[in-house]
């Protein structure tokens, strides 16, 4: 299927999508960020590591605007993270519980995409039908649109949230934990869907992950968190210092535990 | 002048009753699908148990009591919503606060006005044979504003209901929608108490929707199986009810559960079937 023209004019390249500039966070007396600072670009795909309790899912609430920093400032696509045209913007949350009560297609699941996009109170045209099937085609959908998303298999349902993110048409997508426990079919089909998101559409993706051996070959930075940044740069730099993204895929995930 | 109808619905009493009744076999089964999804499956008896309340400020007052059960279902709707959004306390929890206070509220206020008369019986147990033409354009009001929002709004209300906090991030209005959402129940509440009653008014939200989940693989094929259910409930309902000389408002909710356990036992002899098959071959 053809990719529908698109509605939103493309990013600039390089513009900046997301900054967060000497951010600092604490639940009560616990510091958990410290004097962060983090960038990501339009056409750039930036992983965002750390081991557990380093302090990633506090910065990705902080940068999408639900927690306020004690310190610091976020630009979330050049405005304030209240302010921001939130159509603008793809996210994938960890672990989706979507509830099963009552059952629901992964179409109408993705169509939910479009409501941001199109406003929510307006009735959604053939256009946004075509968006939808374009973004299930590209995660390897399209055949099961019809089918409720509680008779899936744990990868396919993660495409699924994967595929509504990208119905938004978002300048910049972010994911948290997106590929956790995911089997290998479906995490070659999200490395193919992201490098076209960031190839034909010129967006910027922020990955929080611990396993990045599926999209080594596509990041161009990885930060790594643990209260403060203590490394910011391509793979090639982290792999001369003898952490391995690709190659052995239990390095990376070794290498964090050890940080703890 | 009665329409031209068959038996058991040849008498203007009884067509009364079917109109007042279809519309509430629309709305509470369309509204119950997102009351469902949102498993608060139960605050249409929270929000009952107010309106209950309601009926007793009224009858103290002196004024129609659809009237204070209105007022009081939507405050308490509201303060329930706002309860549960501030994660003051648990969504248990909150109903139960409400629920407690607003069936103790009924009976001391009716006890305060002409006691626990037949009027109140009315409104806790429905009496659909007794509705007047003032109370039918009520219901048929209150229930096309609630289907019209319910129809606009399915989209959102699915994606909030579904994942509030992706709605979130995705800049859906969330408060706002679980506000239409709240009053909306709260309506609905009241639209039917004259036809099942407030303590069974919650039953028409639920189990139509328990079948038309167990029927349909999408959620808008469960809306629609849930409306189908809920309106056949009320027909057969009230057919019974004159046929058998039963209570209407009990029957039509024996009916929908009826209908629940016929489709659960249905639905389990056929995978039972299928297991069976798969092992032969």
């Amino acid at each position: 299927m053809a990719a529908p023209e698109r509605i939103a004019p493309r990013r600039t390249p390089g513009e900046i999508l997301l900054e967060a500039e000497g951010v600092t966070f604490g639940y009560g007396r616990t510091p958990v960020l410290d004097d962060v600072s983090l960038r990501v670009r339009a056409g750039e795909f930036v992983a965002l590591v750390g081991p557990n309790g380093s302090g990633k899912s506090t910065l990705l609430k902080v940068m999408l605007g639900s927690l306020s920093p004690r310190s610091g400032s976020v630009r979330l696509l050049g405005e304030a993270p209240e302010r921001v045209d939130r159509a603008r913007l793809g996210y994938v949350p960890q672990r989706p519980t979507l509830d099963s009560e009552v059952p629901a297609t992964i179409e109408e699941i993705v169509l939910a995409g479009r409501l941001s996009r199109r406003g929510w109170w307006r009735p959604l045209r053939r256009a946004d039908r075509e968006f939808v099937h374009h973004a299930l085609e590209s995660v390897g959908l399209g055949e099961l649109r019809r089918t409720p998303l509680n008779e899936l298999s744990g990868g396919q349902q993660q495409r699924a949230f994967i595929a509504r993110a990208f119905a938004t048409e978002p300048d910049l997508l972010v994911l948290d934990e997106p590929i956790a426990g995911v089997d290998a079919e479906s995490q070659r089909r999200f490395r193919d869907s992201l490098a076209h998101l960031i190839a034909q559409h010129g967006a910027g993706v922020l990955l929080v992950s611990h396993e990045l051996s599926a999209v080594a070959q596509d990041l161009d930075r990885v930060v790594i968190l643990k209260r403060r940044v203590l490394f910011d740069g391509p793979p090639a730099e982290l792999a001369a210092s003898g952490v391995s993204l690709g190659m052995h895929p239990e390095d990376l995930p070794l290498w964090l535990e050890g940080l703890r | 002048m009665p329409w031209p109808l068959p038996y058991p619905f040849e008498l203007a009493l009884m067509q009364r009753a079917l109109v007042a009744g279809v519309v509430v076999g629309v709305f509470a089964p369309m509204i119950g699908t997102f009351v469902v999804q949102k498993r608060m499956s139960l605050i249409g008896d929270g929000i009952g148990h107010l309106a209950f309340a309601g009926v007793g400020a009224g009858l103290v007052a002196g004024v129609w009591p659809v009237w204070g059960a209105l007022v009081f279902a939507v405050v308490g709707a509201l303060g329930i919503e706002w309860l549960r959004a501030r994660r003051e306390t648990s969504g248990d929890l909150a109903l139960a606060l409400f629920f407690y206070s607003g069936i103790a509220g009924g009976v001391v206020l009716a006890g305060l006005g002409r006691g626990l008369n037949a009027s109140l019986l009315v409104y806790l147990f429905g009496q659909p044979l007794t509705v007047n033409g003032e109370e039918i354009a009520v219901i048929v009001g209150l229930g096309a504003a609630i289907v019209v929002t319910m129809l606009v709004l399915r989209r959102a209300l699915f994606a909030i209901v579904t994942d509030e906090d992706w709605s979130r991030v995705a800049g859906l209005p969330v408060g706002a929608l679980n506000t239409v959402l709240a009053v909306s129940i709260a309506v609905s509440v009241v639209a039917a108490m004259r036809i099942v009653g407030v303590l069974l008014i919650a039953a028409m939200m639920v189990l139509p929707v328990a079948s038309g989940q167990a029927l349909a693989r999408s959620f808008r094929g469960t809306m629609w199986w849930s409306v189908g259910i809920g309106v056949a409930s009320v027909v057969v309902g009230l057919a019974f009810s004159r046929i058998w000389g039963l209570a209407p408002g009990g029957t039509i909710v024996l009916l929908a559960a009826a209908c629940f356990a016929l489709v659960t036992a249905v639905r389990r002899g056929a995978a039972f079937r299928l297991r069976s098959g798969g092992a032969e071959l």
